[in-house]
């Protein structure tokens, strides 16, 4: 009987096998797939539509005093438009809320899928398949990191199809330094945050061995990831204890370089910034999901 | 390498501090053989099989399996075992064959050689029909050989089956067996299995350990175990049962012990078949007419309950109690096979 190949296989084997299962339940399923699109279809058609919010002055027809002269009145709702379309560009970047919350979405998937990517964890435990998995010779870590590869490839692919209905939804205002290129950025950008938070959330998973609990830290993180950040409203206008929360939530981080590249003229400075963050962020949070692999999950 | 496939000594296992599941454990099982674990649930099978299989760390005691220490070198161990859990773990998103290939590659198998043997396992467990089917579509028996194949992949040396028919019917618990005892004669390599169900240990193992409350009671071929009782028992009914022909029944050779219940005798000899003319004719000897007789080979039924007291169905069935200590048991290991440390 020969004996198997324990001389010639790569320390990492096994790695892409766990990936790519991950990946086939997930494309595999249709269902979860089109959830996956339509989720964002309707933040952003309600909430991007919906609160159009530089239409609150264009929109706005004021009574003013009969005694202004007709053409003076024009003159005045001109520059209120005007004004307002300024306000907007000063405090959100853009002059369009719906550009400037779609591309937020882009994060907000990112979050989602990382979120997620802690309960499928929980579910190999309760089915036995993690048992199994421990029980052949890959590498604990392999173990975790195929969790982390699948959440990651699976926010890209998303993150991608957000950005394909926000412009077909559109009109999405690019920025004037917007090429092709740029993209290559917003990927980046998006694959360290999601390697980041998805080693986050496999991390509090490696040890719950109900999914209610994992259901409940999901609930408990998701609005503060989300709101605690300028995904959808800058953080600017708010007040002086909620920006410091945005300063260390890593979304504020990614949602920033994503609409630099995008919708924004570049600040070089600030966006290297963004990357600076987001690279620790990443590094750090998958060595620690990495390191703490061997001691949790074997034996 | 040794003769033994599997070294166990003084293995313990205790959850949260005070609930021992595994409690100073001995046995060896040697190359080749099919080794029972038998006991009633809760007894500790599936704690030791977690330790061997290097998913639970002991509390205490150590073990070897071939040649490689669980603790030291675990991926020793993990190379060269199959493992079949209780369980069903294949993923029922995929289809058989990609569950089989998957498993290859957690073993490190090369692709040229994983599509070799899963074809050829596939054709073994008879998927071959099925095995492009989604496992969501499988049967419990299907799925069951499905978890044999994967099991077999990496060709390991010793096969660790954890209650390897639980939940099935009696048609695919009999083929179940046969596959196992193909796989001994193809493969001829050692397996481990627990069960709880004494006819599987009866016809499937060349030697069982009974074990109860975390300890093992008794060891040894069931053949064995079974004549370690003393021999077979016959029962004997004789016309106007008021005389005692005890006395009678006991001069003849190889009878062990006789016990008269409401009329009937219940009697230990050796050799049944031959011995039982015998004492027929010593009790018509005496003017006596036999009424019934019948001749039973002792089960480990009867070797259970003569080493743990009770019968094995009774544990099964006083679950009161019982089932509360086997719960708290099933959460501590979940909790600490993942966990770590609290």
């Amino acid at each position: 009987m020969s004996r198997n190949n324990g001389n010639s296989r790569n320390p990492l084997h096994g790695l892409w096998a766990l990936t790519n299962r991950d990946l086939k339940k997930w494309y595999k399923n249709p269902i979860i797939l089109m959830l996956g699109i339509i989720q964002p279809i309707i933040w952003m058609s309600l909430l991007g539509k919906a609160m159009n919010l530089g239409g609150m002055f264009t929109n706005f027809s004021p009574t003013l005093p009969p005694s202004i002269s007709l053409p003076l009145q024009e003159q005045i709702k001109a520059a209120m438009s005007d004004l307002s379309k300024q306000a907007m560009t000063q405090i959100f970047g853009t002059a369009d809320y719906f550009s400037y919350m779609a591309v937020g979405m882009m994060s907000f998937v990112v979050m989602f899928t990382a979120m997620f990517s802690g309960m499928s964890m929980v579910f190999d435990r309760r089915l036995g398949f993690l048992n199994k998995v421990l029980s052949t010779p890959v590498a604990r870590g392999s173990v975790l990191l195929a969790k982390i590869f699948s959440a990651v490839i699976r926010a890209l692919v998303q993150a991608t199809i957000v950005l394909g209905i926000a412009y077909v939804i559109g009109p999405l205002s690019v920025g004037p330094d917007f090429t092709v290129l740029n993209l290559l950025g917003v990927y980046a950008a998006l694959f360290l945050i999601s390697m980041g938070l998805s080693s986050i959330f496999i991390l509090i998973a490696i040890r719950s061995t109900r999914q209610e609990t994992q259901m409940a830290v999901v609930n408990l993180l998701n609005l503060p990831l989300m709101f605690a950040s300028n995904a959808l409203f800058p953080a600017s206008l708010m007040p002086e204890w909620l920006q410091t929360i945005t300063k260390i939530n890593p979304v504020t981080y990614a949602t920033d370089a994503t609409r630099q590249l995008i919708l924004y003229t570049i600040d070089m400075h600030q966006l290297a910034i963004d990357f600076l963050f987001l690279g620790a962020f990443a590094v750090i949070s998958s060595t620690i999901c990495i390191l703490l692999s061997w001691r949790y999950l074997s034996k | 390498m040794t003769e033994d496939a599997i070294i166990v000594k003084g293995l313990t296992k205790i959850f949260n501090k005070h609930l021992v599941a595994v409690d100073h454990v001995d046995f060896t099982v040697k190359k080749g053989e099919i080794f029972g674990f038998l006991g009633p649930n809760g007894a500790g099978k599936t704690t030791t099989i977690n330790i061997l299989i290097t998913i639970l760390r002991p509390t205490e005691g150590s073990a070897v399996v071939c040649d490689h220490d669980i603790l030291k070198d675990a991926t020793g161990v993990r190379d060269c075992i199959g493992v079949v859990p209780q369980e069903y773990t294949a993923d029922e998103d995929l289809t058989g064959y990609e569950n089989v290939i998957l498993c290859a590659d957690l073993y490190g198998v090369p692709r040229d050689e994983s599509k070799k043997r899963a074809d050829e396992l596939v054709e073994l467990v008879e998927l071959t029909k099925f095995k492009d089917k989604q496992v969501a579509t499988y049967s419990g028996g299907m799925r069951r050989r499905l978890e044999l194949a994967c099991g077999l992949i990496n060709r390991p040396h010793v096969f660790f089956l954890d209650e390897p028919t639980l939940g099935l019917d009696v048609q695919t618990r009999a083929a179940t067996w046969n596959y196992i005892k193909l796989l001994k004669k193809q493969f001829g390599m050692t397996i481990f299995m627990t069960t709880h169900y004494l006819e599987e240990a009866d016809m499937l193992c060349d030697r069982v350990a009974i074990i109860d409350h975390g300890k093992i009671i008794v060891t040894g071929a069931p053949n064995d175990l079974k004549e370690s009782l003393g021999g077979d028992i016959m029962t004997l009914s004789i016309q106007d049962g008021k005389e005692d022909v005890s006395d009678l029944i006991k001069k003849v050779p190889k009878v062990k012990e006789v016990k008269k219940q409401d009329g009937t005798y219940r009697i230990k000899v050796e050799d049944g078949e031959e011995t039982a003319p015998t004492i027929i004719d010593a009790v018509r000897a005496e003017g006596h007419k036999v009424t019934r007789l019948s001749l039973t080979k002792p089960t480990l039924d009867e070797v259970y309950l003569e080493y743990t007291g009770r019968s094995i169905r009774e544990e099964e069935e006083s679950k009161e109690g019982f089932a509360a200590q086997r719960m708290a048991m099933r959460k501590a290991r979940g909790g600490r096979a993942m966990g770590g440390h609290p």
